[in-house]
């Protein structure tokens, strides 16, 4: 008998075994990329072109840093680091907020109101929700064009704001509120305008954290659009610029792969660093949305 | 719907304006015109188009070109759905299993999320350097010359991969909370009934898990489709040549590049149609057919 319960926990224990190998084997496939644009992060560009990636860490991290921010590639000599830098933290913010004040707005109006046109209202928002800035890209681009947006931040940040992601979002979320909050707020005298500051946005405090962590790694990691609405290199977002980066290492001098890879680096690091910090939020506010 | 709503007349219009406004501009209009300039043919040169009726679409079904991406598009999404879901779904159920150091690997499995697609296909470059990528050192250890931006084969071996790389995450934390959703005493229940953990993932947890994978089939295809052309514009470094692209790709190359604007704009609509198709498709067959709640 004795026997028997010592085979069985042996057992247990190599099924526990198999799952962190697995999950061990998963974590570094996520990490070792990372790592290896790390490590070429602290070299010289003559040692990562001559020993590519290494195990140990150089000593080169804040010339390499002092390079990124505030060398500039191109003609202008306007797209340093820094300014790129501006130009992401405006675009994820502007985005983030811009799409959830006019989403809560739309979606408390549909929500909240007996409207005559409600249903057209609702179809002409959702409809957005089928077609992606992708495929519309061109015309998208005239319609900028004629309106002369080009080079500006509006022209960066309004037109990827016309879909109906966050609208949705508040949508469903506001039809899970109690009715009677409602009702009790009316009875109280509580117009449609207070109850919506006072009582459904504090209500929604975690959902709107949850949005807008995800609305802002969104609209930091665009690419399409800030590629064709900026030609100017001062309008360069970071990763609009990473094209501009892998060019720079295709170039006849030494490839700077110390500078190149910290850029990388800035852009990957405050989506991330939000996504896991408010990692609980995000998790929340993803899988509940696009259900 | 019996909502009680308040009876203003003006507020509601007032709060939908700024959003059906921006949606008019920046959507319907750019999306008619997409349809209205497929069916003209832009001069080279800037002075006007002529209206040539469905000779844009014909010109996509003829073009060999065209048929040869619409092929690799197909692979490709087919890849990329394949093993992004498969390696989560694996890596979700061993997430779910563990119980030390699980929030460390729901971490370190979900952070790539929030990494751009073109910044992700940068790291592809590094990894896949001629000379020393660590990746294309690894292949010539088994006697595979990876030469990425010159073999056709290799520079799609290379997109697959980090399109899935880029993937998994979105997949683990979708099964993961759906595993996490599954009703304890459901599970009890389960063991109790069979010993075999691997039985029991095929009987009970998959079809319980079925709901999540169809949803996120639709995500992934979208994903590869739409969402993988800044991978690939990295990739390729901005010269398509010879080399690999997506359908989504080849709209802009033709476009933004070539300033075939009506060949581009048919291909925007085809793209369109094919977008509509699978939401339809998600919200009829799939929506109807498999509900578990």
């Amino acid at each position: 008998m004795t026997d028997n319960k010592k085979s069985r926990s042996r057992r247990i224990k190599w099924g526990r075994v198999l799952d962190h190998t697995v999950l061990i084997a998963g974590s570094l496939f996520m990490l070792i990329p990372l790592l290896v644009v790390l490590q070429t992060t602290t070299t010289t560009d003559v040692a990562t072109i001559k020993f590519g990636p290494q195990l140990a860490v150089g000593d080169q991290f804040f010339p390499n840093l002092m390079k990124a921010m505030f060398k500039a590639s191109g003609f202008s000599g306007q797209n340093t680091g820094t300014s790129m830098l501006i130009n992401s933290m405006i675009l994820g913010l502007g985005f983030a907020l811009g799409k959830i004040v006019i989403g809560m707005m739309a979606a408390y109006a549909l929500v909240y109101f007996r409207l005559r046109f409600a249903t057209l209202a609702f179809w002409l928002i959702f409809t957005t929700l089928l077609l992606p800035l992708e495929v519309r890209i061109l015309p998208s681009y005239e319609v900028a064009q004629k309106l002369g947006l080009l080079n500006t931040y509006t022209g960066l940040i309004v037109p990827l704001i016309a879909s109906a992601t966050a609208t949705f979002f508040f949508r469903q979320y506001f039809r899970s509120v109690p009715e009677e909050l409602v009702e009790a707020a009316r009875i109280d005298g509580a117009g449609p305008v207070k109850f919506f500051v006072d009582i459904l946005v504090p209500l929604s405090r975690t959902m709107i954290a949850a949005m807008f962590i995800i609305m802002f790694v969104y609209g930091w990691n665009q690419y399409l659009w800030p590629t064709m609405i900026t030609t100017e290199e001062g309008m360069y977002t970071l990763v609009r610029g990473i094209k501009q980066i892998t060019q720079d290492l295709e170039g006849t001098n030494i490839p700077e792969y110390g500078r190149a890879n910290m850029l990388a680096l800035i852009a990957i690091l405050p989506p991330v660093a939000v996504v896991i910090f408010f990692q609980s939020w995000f998790v929340k506010g993803l899988t509940e949305s696009d259900k | 719907m019996k909502r009680a709503g308040f009876t203003s007349r003006w507020l509601p219009i007032l709060l939908l304006v700024p959003q059906l406004a921006i949606i008019a501009v920046f959507f319907y209009w750019p999306a008619i015109y997409a349809v209205q300039s497929s069916f003209y043919l832009q001069d080279p040169f800037g002075f006007g188009s002529t209206f040539v009726g469905m000779a844009n679409y014909t010109d996509l079904i003829g073009n060999a070109e065209y048929l040869k991406i619409a092929t690799f598009t197909l692979i490709f999404t087919l890849l990329v759905t394949f093993f992004s879901l498969t390696l989560a779904l694996l890596l979700a159920v061993k997430a779910d299993n563990v119980i030390r150091g699980a929030k460390t690997y729901r971490t370190l499995l979900m952070w790539v999320y929030a990494v751009a697609p073109p910044v992700a296909g940068f790291i592809g470059l590094i990894m896949f350097n001629q000379s020393w990528g660590p990746l294309t050192d690894l292949a010539r250890s088994i006697g595979w010359e990876f030469r990425l931006g010159v073999n056709f084969n290799d520079t799609a071996t290379a997109m697959v991969i980090v399109s899935v790389w880029k993937q998994v995450p979105v997949n683990f934390i979708f099964f993961l909370s759906g595993l996490q959703s599954i009703p304890r005493s459901v599970r009890e229940a389960a063991l109790i009934d069979n010993r075999s953990a691997t039985r029991r993932f095929w009987d009970v947890t998959f079809p319980l898990l079925a709901p999540t994978g169809f949803f996120l089939l639709i995500i992934n295809i979208t994903y590869a489709l739409f969402d993988t052309f800044g991978i690939v514009d990295t990739l390729v470094k901005g010269e398509p040549g010879n080399n690999p692209m997506t359908l989504v790709y080849k709209v802009y190359v033709d476009g933004f590049r070539g300033n075939d604007l009506g060949g581009s704009s048919a291909q925007s609509v085809v793209l369109m149609v094919l977008v509509l198709a699978l939401t339809i498709f998600q919200f009829r067959l799939v929506e109807r057919r498999i509900h578990y709640t």
